[in-house]
């Protein structure tokens, strides 16, 4: 079976994000002054084939674990959606 | 004795031949060891120099992390060998485990590139051999990512452990406690993200990288890693 993946990554709780709180700076000084907790992390995509979304979701975290993220100062996401 | 060093080159790598300057001046032999080499070949000490390993895709050191002699590094870095990480380098040990904690974008957002005063803050380092704790150094940074961090319980370790190497006097880009570079709990391993080769020539601003550097070749030729471990 087909899968797209997608990775959202951000920083863990009591890790600074310097570039979040500037761009939050940013939106207050364009009138946008409601935004609060802005955070900039990063996306990555891919296709993968695996036998189902369990195992699909197992090999993601895998990556996750061993390269996408580094857990000392990143969490991680996977939404696993069948393709069409 | 001769010490004899290998430096590692990745692709990005920019600053193995300053290191090499600077080592051979103090009477190092060093090899450059390519990131696809799979042995380090019988040396006393390893240093992994600063640059931008595999572009810095993804994380600072986390490709390069993965390269075939990284596997023959950490071998050596298991056994007691001397290792030594400066900027980018340290950036990889990080990423491999070799050392507590991670590197990530400066607070201020700004690539750094001046001289900063250093404290050293540990003599229970392959880098401080021959320092006192509170000897200050003034050496050139030259990062976009040297916010050094870990968590509060990563951090009493740290310190419980005398890890804690250097510490910058004016604190330039957020680290965790003003750090500006930490040692494995033995000291044979050690990341600094300042570059004590860029202090070592008369024509450079400072010399007290001279001293830093001839602590690491002594303590590798003192230090040797056991043969029996190597490799187990």
């Amino acid at each position: 079976m087909n899968f797209d993946i997608t990775v959202e990554i951000r920083g863990v709780d009591g890790v600074a994000d310097p570039e979040g709180r500037t761009i939050e700076r940013a939106l207050g000084s364009l009138g946008f002054g409601g935004a609060s907790q802005v955070h900039v992390g990063k996306t990555i995509t891919f296709a993968l084939v695996a036998d189902d979304a369990t195992v699909a979701k197992a090999t993601a975290t895998q990556m996750c674990e061993r390269l996408l993220a580094n857990p000392v100062i990143e969490r991680y996401e996977i939404t696993v959606t069948l393709r069409p | 004795m001769t010490a004899r060093i290998a430096i590692i080159s990745f692709p990005g790598s920019n600053c193995e031949y300053d290191v090499a300057e600077a080592l051979g001046a103090l009477g190092a032999e060093c090899t450059i060891v390519f990131h696809d080499a799979t042995e380090l070949g019988g040396v006393d000490g390893v240093v992994i120099p600063g640059g931008f390993a595999h572009g810095d895709y993804l994380r600072c050191g986390a490709i390069a992390r993965f390269s075939p002699i990284m596997s023959a590094v950490t071998d050596f870095a298991n056994a007691g060998g001397a290792v030594l990480g400066i900027c980018n380098g340290f950036q990889v040990l990080t990423e491999a485990g070799l050392l507590p904690g991670a590197l990530q974008r400066n607070a201020g957002l700004r690539f750094l590139c001046e001289p900063a005063v250093l404290e050293v803050a540990s003599s229970n380092s392959n880098l401080t051999a021959k320092c006192a704790r509170g000897d200050r150094v003034v050496l050139p940074i030259n990062h976009g990512e040297g916010n050094y961090y870990c968590d509060a319980a990563t951090l009493a370790e740290l310190e419980e452990n005398d890890q804690v190497v250097l510490r910058y006097l004016h604190n330039p880009n957020g680290s965790v406690s003003n750090i500006a570079g930490v040692s494995n709990r033995r000291g044979n391993v050690v990341g600094l993200m300042p570059h004590p080769e860029r202090a070592a020539a008369a024509l450079a601003t400072s010399t007290d990288g001279r001293v830093l550097l001839d602590s690491f070749l002594s303590w590798a030729l003192t230090n040797a890693a056991s043969p029996t471990m190597i490799g187990a």
